[in-house]
């Protein structure tokens, strides 16, 4: 046998390897493979188009990524504190995440949130509980980020007022909704209305704020969810950017420009698994939507076209067995969102499959973050794997990947059907569930679930307790408020956003008027549930 | 192997909106060739128990993620006789820290399978269970 001829059996003896995404990895890239898969034209420099290497052109040398850890639990009083302390330990953002009654647009005394209440964030019935979250936080220096879908009008426009009648000028404040409702019918699952509708209410917010707050980024289109339900990295970005379009298409009926509002569209996306793919998908993805905005929308602004993204998260990675191990996969998370270019980190802490996460831990995910920052030379160079070839060729073909899942949901007749009839769901999944078997049988390996196991382990993880006496504050707050305010004032805000709702025109001003009569988050979704309806639930296996 | 096929109630209480860990049960049980009703988010504790008894499900099983167990399970209980569940495995699943596993079996939950259970051990004992 020859050398050669044992050289090239030993290479087919190889087994291939997919990423998650299919696409198969070879084991060794050069210089041709970037050339077959599309060249380095799209490559350019950062600051850019295509962006591909990052929408700024000295990124974290002349700002580093803001850093916001999810928080928020129990009173308004209790979250302000854990603010305050995420703060003093050097967070520069604050990502608020609400009870599930606020979520859903239900006051605290509501029967359907017994025992909800201040569980998974704080609770909010009324502009008072806003002032008394971010009493003493600077809102110009500090900006915050609002977890909210289904009722996302309703706490947007108690975020204009509240910072109103601390003398801010709404016209200059910077801060992030989430208010990505189409995702939460793929997951998550906080909608409230119909689809249409609630297409409706998101429009609505883009539009006011376009006009009345231009720096606030109304809308944060979220992969992550959808990647957290089953999807792979591809899938995640092609599902964004359907959602993330069929709101710019919504938006683009009622007669705006694409400049005066696409450039405070902003994404959230997820991190596990695969570095190099997930790298890739960070890079192919900014590379399209900046494609996206130029070809198919004819942004002229260049920031129309930039993704600005907050990434990290990676809950769907982390494990209940071993929850230590957590900590070293949210510094590797870290790692490779600081490595794609991300605007905005946050990390799930490492305790977080179990409970709300201790100030401890809480701490340790702020920490991880601030150690690449400071330690790692991570704010040194952009784009530091920008022209390897493996990179540069796993971002050509993820590209061409993500277009193509594109293609499929628009040939299905678009995503907002795709949602409405539960195919989406159906389909990420069934994927979640061949995932989970390939763990459970040892296909795909997970440290500490399916090898490297330690049987009988003890938890040792603190849980978040829920105060019984923090429940019945807020119940006796919202009585107080309720009391106290002008009840005539209340019920005409009310009628106004019945009806503005029902006439279609915009409820972005009613909604505020009625928050600023201290109108509960209750009381104003009820009426938009007279006006819209409530969502039905496909159920599709 | 039974003769009958077994039929569950795969249910999401409450507000909370992860599926995610329903839906894989749901498949999984469909699988081992059981029927399966899933109810979809946001139901009340009287809503589920009006489908279980309507029907006629041998199992009920409830998906719960946003630590609200304790209160859920305490209003199924509450809802036992009225709605003639007596008899019915009755199993929960989700984010459920193992300090209130025995809390749960003293309301009257059967069996818990909280986060990490094998789907081959929900399989397992809804099969030796409901005979």
């Amino acid at each position: 046998m020859t050398m050669s001829a044992s050289h090239d059996r030993s290479k087919k003896d190889i087994p291939p390897v997919l990423n998650e995404s299919g696409l198969e990895i070879k084991p060794v890239y050069t210089e041709k493979d970037v050339i077959d898969s599309g060249g380095f034209g799209g490559v350019g420099m950062p600051g850019e188009f295509p962006f591909t290497r990052g929408i700024h052109a000295l990124m974290y040398r002349k700002r580093p990524f803001t850093m916001r850890q999810y928080a928020g639990f129990g009173t308004p009083e209790e979250t302000n504190k854990r603010f305050q302390y995420l703060i003093e330990n050097g967070q520069t953002g604050l990502n608020v995440a609400f009870d599930l009654p606020t979520q859903v647009g239900l006051d605290s005394d509501a029967e359907l949130a017994e025992g909800e209440v201040g569980r998974v964030g704080m609770s909010v019935d009324t502009l008072r509980d806003f002032e008394i979250a971010f009493d003493g936080i600077d809102l110009e220096k500090i900006t915050v980020s609002l977890t909210i879908n289904g009722s996302a009008a309703i706490l947007i426009a108690m975020y204009f007022a509240m910072a109103e009648e601390r003398g801010y000028d709404v016209s200059k404040l910077r801060g992030t909704a989430q208010n990505d409702i189409l995702k939460e019918f793929v997951g998550r699952g906080t909608w409230i209305f119909p689809v249409e509708p609630s297409m409706t209410l998101v429009g609505d917010t883009i539009e006011y704020c376009a006009e009345h707050a231009p720096l606030y980024s109304p809308v944060s289109v979220c992969g992550y969810h959808i990647r957290e339900s089953g999807a792979n990295p591809v899938q995640e970005m092609a599902y964004g950017f359907c959602i993330a379009k069929a709101y710019i298409d919504h938006v683009l009926a009622r007669g705006l420009d694409i400049d005066a509002f696409a450039s405070r569209l902003s994404f959230n996306f997820d991190i596990h698994g695969n570095l190099f793919e997930q790298v890739a998908k960070f890079r192919a993805a900014r590379r399209l939507w900046a494609r996206i905005l130029e070809e198919e929308y004819g942004a002229n602004n260049p920031k129309s076209m930039w993704l600005r993204m907050i990434a990290g998260g990676g809950g769907g990675g982390l494990t209940i067995e071993q929850p230590e191990n957590n900590i070293v996969r949210g510094a590797y998370y870290a790692l490779i969102s600081a490595l794609s270019g991300t605007q905005t980190m946050a990390l799930c802490s490492y305790d977080e499959a179990f409970t709300i996460p201790t100030e401890k831990a809480a701490r340790i995910s702020l920490r991880t973050m601030q150690i690449l920052l400071e330690e790692m030379g991570l704010r040194d160079t952009v784009d530091p794997l920008g022209g390897s070839w493996y990179v540069e060729t796993l971002t050509n073909r993820m590209e061409e990947e993500i277009r193509t899942v594109m293609g499929e949901v628009d040939g299905q007749g678009g995503i907002v059907k795709a949602i409405a009839e539960g195919h989406v769901q159906n389909a990420v999944s069934r994927q979640a569930y061949e995932n989970l078997k390939k763990i459970e049988s040892g296909e795909n390996r997970k440290v500490g679930v399916n090898c490297y196991r330690i049987e009988e382990e003890e938890q040792a993880i603190e849980f978040h307790p829920v105060m019984q006496e923090d429940v019945d504050a807020q119940l006796r707050k919202l009585e107080a408020v309720k009391a106290d305010r002008d009840a005539g004032k209340v019920q005409a805000a009310l009628d106004r956003v019945l009806d503005d709702a029902r006439a279609g025109r915009n409820v972005m001003p009613s909604v505020k008027e009625a928050v600023k009569a201290y109108a509960t988050v209750g009381e104003i979704t009820e009426r938009l549930v007279v006006a819209f309806g409530k969502f039905k639930e496909p159920i599709r296996f | 192997m039974n003769s009958k096929r077994i039929r569950i109630l795969i249910a999401k209480p409450g507000l909370d909106g992860h599926d995610v860990g329903a839906k894989i049960v749901c498949r999984a049980l469909m699988d081992a060739g059981h029927e399966v009703i899933y109810t979809g988010l946001k139901k009340s504790a009287r809503e589920i128990a009006t489908i279980a008894r309507d029907e006629d499900v041998d199992v009920i099983g409830l998906s719960i993620l946003s630590g609200a167990h304790i209160p859920v399970c305490r209003k199924i209980k509450g809802l036992v006789e009225e709605y003639q569940l007596q008899g019915k495995l009755w199993l929960v699943g989700g984010n459920i820290p193992r300090k209130d596993h025995d809390d749960l079996k003293s309301i009257g939950v059967d069996g818990v399978f909280p986060f990490g259970s094998r789907l081959q051990s929900i399989v397992e004992f809804v099969n030796e269970k409901v005979a």
